[in-house]
């Protein structure tokens, strides 16, 4: 065998602490080592070009590259390995930027790391067999989990590209936290208005099912054809017959139950439709304040409806599914602002949050958009809103920022003169955090035109006084205390990851960070995908941003699905396991220990049982290898042999440099 | 119930609030807990020790604790917010082993074993508990409308002092109700009294006390309740400077808590060292039926 080595230098990334040169002069005395070279940037089309040429020309088998992680450049150098004629497998790579030249200032000892990691990979190399993928074919239709204004971004983009969709939602309407604003900035245009046309079309679509009051509850199978089973909870309501009239909601004897649409600042009926303009337009009954259901009399409902579609008896179902791919777009849920005990822990009913303040302002709100005190209903004319609560924030282990709230605060203190003309808005704020289109200005026609009192620091306590709430704080540019008289306080809360989003993630098997939000597969240059192959992200899911990047990603993450359908077939990752039958006892230990159900029970021709591993299935993460006491099932391009020659490599004397 | 514990007075037992030193051991007493002096106690180090040198500080603090486990006291109460700050402050800072030999080396002893600190308030409520509190009341304060003030210390911070809700604490709202009174909401429950500002700077502790006593009258409570000397001090002994500083003319009675326990269980008001207190209490009690 010849091998050819190329060692990067990554400009000064690698060859600041590693000498190269030395890498490259040590492996041509690895064994098989044909050729070997230092270069610049080894991923660059002259790096690559000369790989290809030094395959040519030395009648290379295989490459090793020593540069970077694979997970950066693996598919990089299998593309340049295959257009120098090789089969794609015969590449390894060596990384001794994140595992050596980022991590140790010693040069001499990282030149050394650095050889023993193009040893191993040399040796590994000697192993390695040609590998052939398998074409499968593709499920044409998306499954986009999550209603808001992300998700049916990406539904109607998919859907308009041809596309079938499958819409999940768990609330009982699709809108998402889009759909309880009020108003939007920088333009202050009504949320409803631009929203309802798109929310209208997603329900008269031909190519999207919707599904809401529903949850993924499971995810099999693999990009291209993924197998998920969806749980639709029970509504208690037949929505075929349903025509949302309203007449259950206005007769329903129990009035007191929790409003979540509007966030709890309204009460609202046990058999209800969440707002107007809900898609679907149907009634669903909450069990926990339905009296038949809680207490087993009642049934007005039932009683009342027209079209006679109450069932008392309806259970969850299950959908089954099969999708090519899936956008998690599962949005974001408020910071919990009564860890908060100097803001009043929630006990003052006119400290309220920034989103039952939109509710407060909507017109389709509780108070029919009449700014009202929730202690005595009065119309308060000194409103203090208080920025970063839950962003920012060491101590309550939220240090991020949450992006839109120094706009929407903005945004609020604008339609508090609106609404209010004679009353005083006050922000106290850490800093103004603005770089949007047309945003900055925003925040300064707050600040100039409508009179809006920003104090720059944070808020050391509210309190009652009489009928009134005191807000003390800091204002760090006068350098003195600042005591505002409010009537009501506006709590800015931030961003937290939704409720659920890391059992989600791990059913769909991509990585969530620490506070829940999932993990895009590049920061800079893949942001709409994960590191599973077919699964895309978009909004508030992936972190916190605001409605025009939100719907940016959803569109995003439609033309990644578009693209990914564009194929017929797909290829399959050859790097699986493989049984080999004349070694196979048929235990079937294999079968017991497979995490993702890949390995079956066959019978040879001779009638024996043996084990057989669904390719497409398998994932490779070897764990059936261990398992086999024959050593029958072998991870191809990660057979036994291989790894023990790894071993093998790393425990050689140490090499000098002289 | 029998409860054995140590106990540390603190010096202002000793003077400024020998009224809550007296009731304090009387309503323990009372109680059936037996609180056993660490014997020959010396002072925390108070303010200024750790205003100058923190390992001065935590060695004054520390002799005690460390006399209080050679005596066989595993846990120590003290009265007093600001002494248990200092005493819990130095057990903190010892488990830093170079903190601990510099200390040990200052006290010429191994340090090698300290006692746990709490407050009585802390003791009465999670080691002796509230329905039992309840039970040894024999005068329920009905009718006496209180507002329990804790001042900024005795929660805060947090993950030194691990008891109660460093924002709205409760412990001694909820004795107050177990003997009896009527317990209103009092917001400023944890602002500052302006602590020993009052020695060189009168004009802080007028202010920042006639807030506090400002919205005790808001709320249109009978009396104040502390638990702690300064706090009591600068409400009460500085009453009328903050009355003369602001224009204000509260007549507001300012009682240690321990104080009203020992009322609602028949002790009586010179056992309790009513006649320490600067603003007459006489008449709230009166009026409530109390006394």
């Amino acid at each position: 065998m010849r091998i050819g080595v190329f060692v990067c230098h990554c400009g000064s990334n690698i060859a600041a602490t590693v000498d190269c040169p030395s890498v490259a002069e040590a492996a041509k005395m690895f064994p098989d080592v044909a050729f070997a070279t230092d270069t610049m940037y080894a991923c660059s089309e002259p790096g690559q070009d000369s790989i290809i040429n030094a395959v040519k020309e030395h009648h290379l088998d295989g490459v090793v590259v020593a540069s970077c992680s694979p997970r950066m450049h693996e598919p990089t150098f299998r593309r340049a390995v295959e257009r120098a004629g090789l089969n794609k497998y015969m590449l390894e790579m060596a990384n001794i930027r994140e595992h050596v030249s980022w991590i140790g200032k010693d040069k001499e000892l990282n030149t050394r790391k650095a050889s023993d990691l193009v040893h191993i990979a040399v040796e590994k190399l000697r192993r390695d067999t040609p590998l052939v993928a398998n074409k499968f074919d593709v499920t044409k239709k998306v499954m986009v989990i999550g209603g808001g204004v992300a998700g049916i971004q990406a539904a109607l983009d998919c859907a308009d590209a041809g596309i079938e969709v499958v819409l999940v939602e768990r609330e009982p309407s699709i809108g998402g936290k889009m759909s309880k604003i009020d108003k939007t900035f920088p333009t202050v245009d009504c949320s409803s208005c631009i929203l309802g046309p798109k929310m209208v079309d997603i329900a008269q679509h031909p190519n999207i099912t919707l599904y809401t009051m529903a949850e993924v509850e499971e995810v099999g199978g693999y990009v291209g054809n993924f197998d998920v089973k969806i749980r639709r909870k029970a509504t208690y309501v037949n929505w075929d017959n349903c025509t949302g009239c309203g007449l259950c909601m206005e007769k329903c004897p129990s009035k007191k139950g929790f409003d979540r649409f509007n966030e709890g600042i309204a009460t609202t009926t046990a058999i209800n439709i969440p707002f107007p303009q809900a898609i679907p337009k149907k009634a669903s009954i909450n069990p926990e304040s339905c009296i038949m259901l809680t207490k087993g009399k009642c049934g007005v409902c039932a009683k009342v409806c027209p079209t006679k579609c109450i069932d008392f008896e309806q259970k969850d179902t299950i959908v089954e599914d099969k999708v090519g791919a899936i956008i998690a777009a599962t949005g974001y849920d408020l910071f919990d602002y009564t860890v908060y005990g100097q803001y009043g822990a929630g006990k003052y009913p006119d400290v309220v949050t920034s989103l039952q303040y939109e509710r407060m302002m909507n017109a389709s709100g509780p108070t029919s958009g009449h700014i009202k005190r929730p202690s005595d209903g009065k119309e308060p004319k000194n409103v203090v809103f208080i920025q970063c609560v839950g962003s920012r924030d060491k101590s309550v282990g939220r240090p991020y920022c949450s992006g839109f709230c120094c706009m929407y605060t903005a945004k609020q203190a604008i339609l508090t003169k609106d609404h209010i003309p004679d009353s005083n808005s006050y922000v106290f704020y850490m800093d103004i955090r603005s770089p949007g289109k047309g945003y900055d200005e925003f925040t300064r026609r707050a600040q100039e035109q409508y009179e809006v009192q920003y104090i720059r620091g944070r808020v050391s306590m509210v309190f009652p006084q009489g009928d009134k709430l005191m807000v003390r704080g800091v204002d760090t540019l006068a350098g003195e205390q600042a005591e505002v008289e409010a009537d009501l306080v506006v709590l800015a809360v931030g961003v937290e990851s939704s409720v659920g989003a890391s059992g989600l993630a791990e059913k769909l098997r991509i990585s969530y960070d620490s506070y829940g939000f999932f993990m895009e597969a590049h920061p800079k240059l893949k942001p709409v995908e994960t590191n599973t192959a077919g699964v895309y992200l978009a909004g508030c899911a992936q972190g916190p941003k605001d409605i025009p990047t939100s719907v940016g990603q959803g569109s995003a993450a439609a033309a990644k699905v578009a693209a990914l359908f564009s194929k017929d077939m797909l290829e399959s990752d050859p790097q699986v396991s493989k049984v080999d039958m004349a070694r196979c006892v048929g235990c079937l230990k294999c079968v017991e220990t497979c995490p993702f159900g890949a390995i079956k029970e066959i019978q040879d021709r001779g009638g024996n049982v043996k084990a057989e591993v669904i390719e497409t299935v398998c994932q490779g993460c070897g764990i059936c290898t261990v398992t086999c006491p024959q050593g029958a099932i072998q991870l191809q391009h990660f057979k036994d042999n291989q790894i023990l020659a790894e071993v093998n490599a790393l425990c050689q004397a140490e090499m000098s440099f002289e | 119930m029998s409860l054995s514990i140590g106990y540390y007075p603190g010096c202002s037992g000793q003077g400024t609030s020998i009224e809550y030193e007296q009731s304090t051991r009387t309503v323990f007493a009372r109680l059936g807990i037996a609180l056993s002096e660490i014997p020959d106690w010396s002072c925390c180090g108070s303010t200024p020790a750790h205003t100058v040198n923190h390992v001065l500080s935590a060695a004054l603090s520390a002799r005690n604790l460390e006399l209080a486990a050679k005596a066989g006291m595993e846990t120590v109460t003290t009265p007093c917010p600001s002494c248990l700050t200092n005493l819990r402050t130095a057990s903190h800072k010892m488990e830093n082993e170079a903190f601990r030999a510099e200390v040990a080396e200052l006290l010429e002893t191994e340090c090698s074993s300290l006692a746990e600190i709490k407050s009585t308030l802390q003791v009465l409520v999670e080691d002796f508990g509230i329905d039992a509190i309840k039970a040894k009341m024999t005068r329920p304060l009905e009718g006496l409308r209180v507002a329990c003030y804790y001042g900024c210390i005795m929660n805060r911070p947090k993950e030194l002092m691990q008891f109660d809700d460093p924002e709205h604490p409760m412990a001694m709202d909820n004795i107050m109700k177990a003997c009896g009174a009527e317990v209103l909401p009092f917001p400023l429950k944890v602002e500052c009294c302006g602590a020993s500002a009052g020695i060189p700077r009168k004009d802080i502790v007028a202010e920042l006390s006639g807030r506090l006593l400002d919205a005790a009258a808001l709320l249109g409570v009978d009396a104040v309740v502390t638990a702690c000397p300064l706090c009591q001090m600068n409400l009460d002994l500085r009453q009328s400077q903050a009355n003369a500083a602001r224009g204000t003319n509260h007549q507001m009675p300012v009682f240690y808590y321990t104080q009203l326990m020992g009322l609602a269980m028949g002790l009586s008001a010179e056992d309790m060292g009513l006649s320490k207190l600067c603003v007459d209490p006489n008449p709230c009690l009166k009026r409530a039926g109390v006394l």
